[in-house]
C-alpha cells in the first residue's frame, strides 16, 4: 500500500504497524484488515477504547503487552506543539532508537557481544586435532583450535531422547486395547461380521526436557561448549527449554532456537546479563519454580541442572527449591564438570544440599561424558513404564564417569 | 458497548473497559476470543456470563491431553450400528447391503460432541450458542491444528456423511492457563485478552454479589487480605475463585471478623501448596492481617 496516498488515519495506522513489526510483532495484512474493521466499531476519539481495541487485535501474548502499551503511548500521544509532527513516523523509521526508547534497554546491554567476538577468532583456525584425544580431554584444558574442532563435533551430534506414553492412541497389532471404530470399519468388508478385532495402544511422545545451566565465573571454561551442546539439544523432537543462571535466571530457548548456530549462540550470549559473575542457585531455582515451573515442565519432564555447585547464595533456600523442583520433575539430574576431576568430593555446601534430591549425579567435563549423557537420556525411556523412581542415595555417584579422566 | 458492560454486570460479571472492548469486538467481528491469565482469575466465567447475556446455550469443551476428534467433534454410535446390522440380517430390506451401509452411516447414528453441537446449533433466528474451549493448553498440538481449521471456516467434514457447516458463526471463547504456549497461528485467528487479578473494588463487588458475608467491613477485610497475599512471593497466588471459596467458608463458619486462629484454620482454601501455607503461617499471617484490617 502506498503510504503517501492514504488518508491521515490510515497512514498513521500503517506507520504504527511498521513500528510494531520492527519491534518483533507478527502483523500481516490479515491483522491490518481486522484492525481496521475493529476501529470502525469503536469511537475513534475515545483514546482508551481505541487502544483497547488495537491491543485485542494486534497483541497475541501477555509478554507483548508492556511493549505494545509503551509503543502505543509514544506513537499516539497527544503531541506538544513544538515537536515535529511526524514524530511517530520518525520513530518507526529508526528501529534501533525505538527499541532503546521503548524497552528501556541500556546501551551496554545492546553491545554485549564480547563473548561472540572471542568465538569468531577461534572460528578461523585449522581443525586438525585427533578426535579420539578430544573426546576425553577436559573442556577446561582445550586450546582454541581444539575447542573449534569440538564445536563441530558437538553440532553434528544427534541427541535422541527419552519418550513417555502420550494419551493419544495409535493402531497396533499387539493385543492392547480394542479399537471399536476400526473393528467396525473392517467388519463392513465382511458383510457386517466383525471377524477381526482391531487394536490400539497409547502413542509414545518425547518427554519435555528442561536444562538449567550455570554460567557463573567458576563455570566459565565449560559454558561455551555447553551452550553448543544445548543448541544441538534444542534441535531435537519434543518440548525443550534452556535457561541460564548465575545471579539471575535468563530464558535462552528463544535465542538458541535460531537456525543458524553462530547467530543463535551470539544472541544467547547477549541475552545473559550475568556472565561470569557469582552464583545464587537457590534464588535462580525459586524464580524458575514460580515463573516457569508449571509452564516449562509440563508432563513428566526430565530436568538437568548443570553446575559445579559452588554457590554463594542461601543454602537453606537452595535445599527447599531443589526439593520442590525434584517433586515437579519426572527425573532430576545434576551435571557437574568437577566430577571429572580425579578425587573430587562434593563437599561444597550448595552441592551437599542438593545431593539428597537428585535422581542422578553425572559428570560433564569432556565430549565423551556428553555423549554418555545423550545416550543415557535416550535410555531413560525404558524406565518409563516401570513407574516408581529410583532416587539415588546421597553417596557421591560420580564414579559412574570412570575412564573419563 | 456500555450496554454490553452493563449486561455483563447484571450477569454478575464485572468487566473492565479493556475486556469489554475485546468481548464487544469478538461479537461484532465474529472472531474467537482467546483469554489468558493466572488460574482463578475468572476466564471461564466470562464465557458463562456471555451465554447469559446472549441468552444462548453454553457448550463447553474441557480440553485434556489426548482429546481427539471422537470426544471433541463426533463419534459413531458403534453398538447401535452393530445392532442395526443384525436387525438388517433378520429382515433384509430393499437395496441390500448398500442400503444398510447408508443407513448406519446416517445422521441418526452420529453422536454430536461439543464442537459439532456448536456448529449444528448456530443457526439464523436462534440465539447464538457460546462455545467455550476451556484450558486449551492441556490439549495437544494435533488438536490445536484441527481447531485452527475449524475456527477459520466453521465447518466440519465427516467422511461418511458429508460436510456440516454453521449458518452463522458461533461465539467462541478459548481459555489457557499457559502451561504450554498456544501456537502462533491459532493466536492470530483470535482476539486476545490477558486477564489480571481484579483490583480491590472490583473483587469486593464480586464477593458481595456471589458470596455475601456478615458485614461489609468483613468483606473488605477479606478482600484486602487476599490482595495482600497476592503481592507475596508464593508458588500459587490465590485467585478470585479462592477468594469466593474462602468467603463462603467463613460464612458457613458464622465468622463476624477475621480472627488469626480462624484464618489459620481456613488457610487451605486460599493456598494450595504446603510450602506457601508454611510461609504464610510463620511469617506473613500476623502482619498482613493487621495491615489489611483497616484503612
Amino acid at each position: 500500500m502506498n503510504t503517501a496516498a492514504a488518508p491521515p488515519l490510515a497512514r498513521n495506522l500503517l506507520s504504527f504497524a511498521r513500528l510494531l513489526r520492527r519491534l518483533g510483532f507478527a502483523i500481516t495484512a490479515t491483522e491490518m484488515g481486522t484492525w481496521q474493521a475493529a476501529l470502525a466499531l469503536v469511537d475513534p476519539t475515545d483514546r482508551s477504547r481505541f487502544k483497547a481495541a488495537s491491543r485485542a487485535v494486534l497483541v497475541s501474548r501477555q509478554a507483548e503487552i508492556p511493549l505494545f502499551d509503551r509503543a502505543f503511548d509514544l506513537f499516539f500521544r497527544p503531541q506538544p506543539p513544538n515537536t515535529p509532527r511526524d514524530f511517530g513516523r520518525l520513530l518507526a523509521r529508526t528501529p534501533a532508537l525505538a527499541r532503546v526508547a521503548l524497552a528501556g534497554v541500556s546501551a551496554e546491554q545492546l553491545g554485549a557481544d564480547r563473548v561472540e567476538s572471542d568465538a569468531t577468532v577461534v572460528e578461523r583456525q585449522d581443525r586438525y586435532s585427533d578426535t579420539e584425544l578430544l573426546r576425553h580431554k577436559d573442556f577446561a584444558a582445550l586450546t582454541p583450535q581444539e575447542l573449534a574442532a569440538l564445536r563441530e563435533l558437538v553440532r553434528s551430534q544427534s541427541l535422541d531422547f527419552a519418550r513417555r506414553r502420550s494419551r493419544r492412541w495409535q493402531p497396533t497389532r499387539a493385543a492392547e486395547r480394542p479399537d471399536f471404530r476400526r473393528t467396525l470399519r473392517l467388519a463392513l468388508r465382511s458383510g457386517g461380521e466383525p471377524l477381526r478385532l482391531a487394536m490400539r495402544k497409547r502413542r509414545e511422545r518425547p518427554r519435555p526436557l528442561v536444562v538449567l545451566c550455570d554460567v557463573s565465573g567458576s563455570m566459565a571454561p565449560y559454558t561455551r561448549i555447553l551452550l553448543e551442546f544445548l543448541y544441538a539439544l534444542l534441535k531435537g523432537e519434543g518440548k525443550r527449554e534452556v535457561f541460564a543462571f548465575g545471579t539471575r535466571l535468563t530464558r535462552l530457548t528463544r535465542p538458541l532456537r535460531k537456525s543458524h548456530a553462530d547467530q543463535a549462540l551470539a544472541e544467547a550470549a547477549a541475552a545473559v546479563m550475568d556472565w561470569g559473575g557469582g552464583t545464587r542457585t537457590g534464588e535462580a531455582l525459586r524464580r524458575f519454580n514460580i515463573e516457569w515451573g508449571r509452564r516449562a515442565l509440563g508432563r513428566g519432564a526430565v530436568v538437568l541442572v548443570v553446575s559445579d555447585g559452588l554457590d554463594r547464595g542461601d543454602v537453606a533456600l537452595l535445599s527447599r527449591e531443589i526439593a520442590h523442583l525434584a517433586r515437579s520433575a519426572w527425573r532430576l539430574l545434576w551435571l557437574n564438570p568437577l566430577l571429572g576431576v580425579e578425587g573430587y568430593q562434593p563437599l561444597a555446601q550448595g552441592m551437599k544440599a542438593a545431593l539428597p534430591f537428585l535422581d542422578e549425579f553425572l559428570p560433564v567435563h569432556n565430549l565423551d561424558s556428553l555423549q554418555r549423557l545423550a545416550d543415557h537420556l535416550a535410555r531413560l525411556s525404558t524406565g518409563a513404564r516401570s513407574g516408581g523412581r529410583r532416587r539415588q542415595a546421597a553417596a557421591p555417584a560420580g564414579r559412574r564417569g570412570e575412564g573419563n579422566a | 458497548m456500555e450496554e454490553l458492560t452493563e449486561a455483563l454486570r447484571r450477569a454478575a460479571y464485572f468487566a473492565d473497559e479493556d475486556l469489554a472492548t475485546a468481548v464487544f469486538l469478538a461479537l461484532k467481528l465474529g472472531r474467537p476470543l482467546l483469554l489468558e491469565g493466572e488460574p482463578g482469575v475468572g476466564k471461564t466465567e466470562v464465557a458463562k456470563a456471555l451465554a447469559t447475556v446472549l441468552s444462548g446455550s453454553l457448550i463447553r469443551l474441557q480440553c485434556y491431553e489426548g482429546l481427539d476428534l471422537h470426544s471433541a467433534v463426533y463419534e459413531w454410535d458403534y453398538s447401535r450400528q452393530l445392532l442395526a446390522i443384525r436387525l438388517a440380517e433378520l429382515e433384509p430390506a430393499e437395496g441390500g447391503s448398500e442400503a444398510v451401509r447408508r443407513r448406519i452411516y446416517s445422521r441418526d447414528f452420529l453422536l454430536a460432541r461439543p464442537l459439532l453441537q456448536a456448529i449444528e446449533s448456530a443457526g439464523p433466528g436462534a440465539a447464538p450458542p457460546v462455545l467455550l474451549i476451556d484450558e486449551l493448553d492441556r490439549a495437544d498440538e494435533e488438536f490445536e491444528a484441527y481447531l485452527l481449521e475449524l475456527l477459520s471456516d466453521y465447518q466440519i467434514s465427516i467422511p461418511e456423511l458429508g460436510t456440516v457447516a454453521a449458518t452463522t458463526a458461533p461465539v467462541v471463547v478459548l481459555t489457557s492457563n499457559r502451561t504450554r504456549e498456544i501456537h502462533d497461528a491459532l493466536r492470530r485467528r483470535c482476539l486476545y485478552h490477558w486477564l489480571e487479578y481484579p483490583p480491590f473494588d472490583k473483587e469486593l463487588a464480586i464477593v458481595e454479589a456471589k458470596a455475601p458475608l456478615a458485614s461489609r467491613a468483613l468483606a473488605e477485610h477479606v478482600v484486602r487480605f487476599v490482595q495482600a497475599l497476592r503481592r507475596e512471593d508464593l508458588y500459587k497466588r490465590p485467585g478470585v475463585a479462592e477468594t469466593l471459596d474462602w468467603a463462603a467458608a467463613l460464612r458457613t463458619l458464622g465468622a463476624e471478623e477475621l480472627a488469626p486462629e480462624l484464618v489459620e484454620r481456613t488457610l487451605g482454601l486460599l493456598l494450595k501448596f504446603q510450602e506457601d501455607v508454611v510461609v504464610v503461617r510463620e511469617r506473613l499471617l500476623g502482619p498482613t492481617l493487621a495491615a489489611s484490617r483497616s484503612h
